[in-house]
């Protein structure tokens, strides 16, 4: 149990005109070394329950475990937690500050009281790990770069103080595809090399396909859907309910499935359709 | 108006006969009260105000929590001003302990001022909670109309009202992102001496500065592409057109308000 949220409710708010219901009774537990897809409509509250996992919120009514520890206000390893669960806001290019890619980069683990040649290592490492050159873009000013150049140092900023689960708010918007592509293959690296535990939230749910192992599905403040990614992505109408549109590799399997051909219904990737198709073909021409 | 987590301003959103009253009725109103509470000078006056404005309060249907919420920022000023009044004026000893005395004209002035500015905070705070910032800019442009004639830049400056209450929420919704996303990366914005807290503020106040001029070129471009060339010639989808509520409101208010300025003339 490395996160763990219970019967928690959110209210922005409370007692005034303004009041907002955000989060209602969420039970919500992720596993060390997990991929989780967070998806829903604008306004469902994935924000808001993500700001829970590194303490950034506190929940009006409930309790929510971190690494064992259960949170609140006054817990004393606040930083602490921060530092182990890496947020990653929306637009986070929007959050560079300094000067100097370095300097924006060694912000984080330097607040956590690392120097010398260790912050230096670190920056390289994180640096590399969004696959930027450290030589090339060290001193250069982060201001200067491109919008996706600025995201991938944003990312790698939390990537420096060696956070043990990541949890990224649409770490794609607004990018063009060829930065969408390289941000998605550099979390799937991460993921899969160094086993960190991945959170993404995201409208788009061709880049859960890529990345996330199980779906949850955000409705109005409540879970709608929580389990394996294939078993969630293959219920298109419950999908659809939620205002979610299945991804289009679920989608061509279905309309091909319509007309008579035997596709599995949970395919996720467009690799996985295409052999598929292939094999389907393959096995018409034998005939 | 309401950003995710913040209420903005004093605006209180609620059906009230207060609140349907045209902004401009409620802002020269407003205007009179406050000059009219500096010219009194007897408590009897006083009493019939703050019989005028409690009634009205009641009328907007204003949770009496609000009205504390908006005298609690004034209650150090308060205090200071009672504590200077009721020990520095000279007069008719009450109460005397080496240099500290209380004097009966003190404790009287002290209590006085206290009153008035409790009535001055409520008269515009009765403003800002029943009209809306949009209606009031436009109040204000419509108010300020004629001194155009005399280069008095009236649209632009009710445009720049405008423009900066639209973007307070925005702002501060960007402040708490950002202070969150800084948080997330390890940065303490609540402990440390004053100018290392001050030191703190800047992976702050960078970004914000950025993204604000940012949006506003967007913002003049967003404008210019849809033709805007400042106020001449402009029309408006809601005009501001005075009711018949609105005329006997007001009516009867500016009766009310003479017959206290007559009698604490003539009882002064």
């Amino acid at each position: 149990m490395f996160i763990s949220l219970e019967n928690v409710t959110y209210i922005y708010l409370p007692h005034t005109p303004f009041e907002l219901t955000a989060l209602k009774n969420i039970s919500l537990t992720i596993e060390r070394g997990e991929s989780v897809g967070i998806i829903g409509r604008t306004g469902c509250g994935k924000s808001t329950l993500i700001q829970h996992f590194n303490a950034l919120l506190f929940p009006t009514v409930g309790k929510v475990w971190i690494d064992g520890e259960e949170i609140n206000k006054k817990s004393p390893h606040l930083r602490e937690i921060r530092r182990k669960i890496g947020l990653v806001f929306q637009y986070p290019e929007h959050q560079i500050f300094e000067e100097t890619v370095y300097a924006e980069v060694a912000f984080g683990p330097r607040n956590n009281g690392m120097t010398g040649s260790e912050l230096e290592e670190t920056v390289r490492w994180s640096l590399e790990s969004v696959g930027l050159d450290y030589h090339f873009l060290k001193d250069k000013n982060p201001f200067e770069l491109s919008g996706g150049q600025m995201r991938r140092i944003a990312i790698a900023s939390i990537l420096s103080m060696r956070p043990e689960a990541l949890v990224l708010d649409e770490p794609t918007a607004g990018l063009d595809p060829e930065g969408k592509r390289m941000i998605l293959q550099k979390l799937k690296y991460l993921r899969e090399e160094r086993g960190t535990t991945l959170i993404l939230v995201s409208h788009n749910i061709d880049d859960l396909a890529h990345l996330s192992e199980r779906i949850v599905v955000m409705d109005r403040g409540t879970i709608g859907m929580d389990g394996p990614i294939r078993d969630v992505f293959s219920q298109i109408e419950q999908l659809e309910k939620y205002g979610i549109k299945p991804p289009t590799t679920a989608r061509i399997a279905e309309l091909l499935m319509k007309k008579g051909y035997d596709i599995p219904r949970g395919v996720l990737t467009p690799e996985e359709l295409s052999s598929e198709i292939k094999q389907k073909i393959l096995m018409r021409s034998h005939q | 108006m309401i950003g995710k987590g913040f209420a903005v301003g004093q605006f209180l959103p609620i059906e009230s006969p207060i609140h349907h009253l045209d902004p401009r009725v409620k802002i020269l109103l407003s205007g009179i009260l406050i000059v009219v509470l500096f010219v009194v000078q007897d408590w009897i006056s006083f009493f019939l105000l703050s019989v005028f404005i409690i009634l009205m309060t009641v009328a907007a249907k204003i949770p009496i929590s609000y009205i504390g919420k908006s005298l609690k920022p004034i209650l150090f000023l308060l205090v200071f001003t009672l504590i200077l009044q009721i020990f520095f004026t000279p007069g008719e000893y009450l109460w005397e302990y080496s240099f500290l005395h209380i004097s009966r004209e003190g404790l009287a002035r002290g209590l006085f001022i206290i009153v008035r500015l409790c009535l001055l905070i409520l008269a515009t705070a009765l403003l800002t909670l029943t009209t809306s910032p949009m209606e009031l800019t436009d109040g204000l442009e419509s108010l300020l109309g004629p001194f155009k004639k005399f280069g008095f830049p009236a649209h632009e400056l009710a445009m720049m009202m405008t423009i900066a209450i639209r973007f307070i929420p925005t702002l501060m919704e960007e402040a708490d992102r950002i202070t969150k996303a800084q948080q997330a990366r390890g940065a303490d914005f609540e402990t440390g001496s004053l100018l290392q807290r001050a030191k703190n503020l800047i992976p702050l106040l960078v970004p914000l500065f950025i993204n604000s001029f940012k949006r506003a070129d967007d913002l003049a471009v967003a404008m210019e592409s849809r033709c805007y060339r400042g106020g001449i010639g402009r029309t408006r989808l809601r005009v501001l057109r005075f009711q018949k509520t609105d005329y006997l409101f007001l009516a009867g208010s500016l009766v009310f308000i003479t017959v206290v300025i007559v009698c604490s003339y003539i009882l002064w």
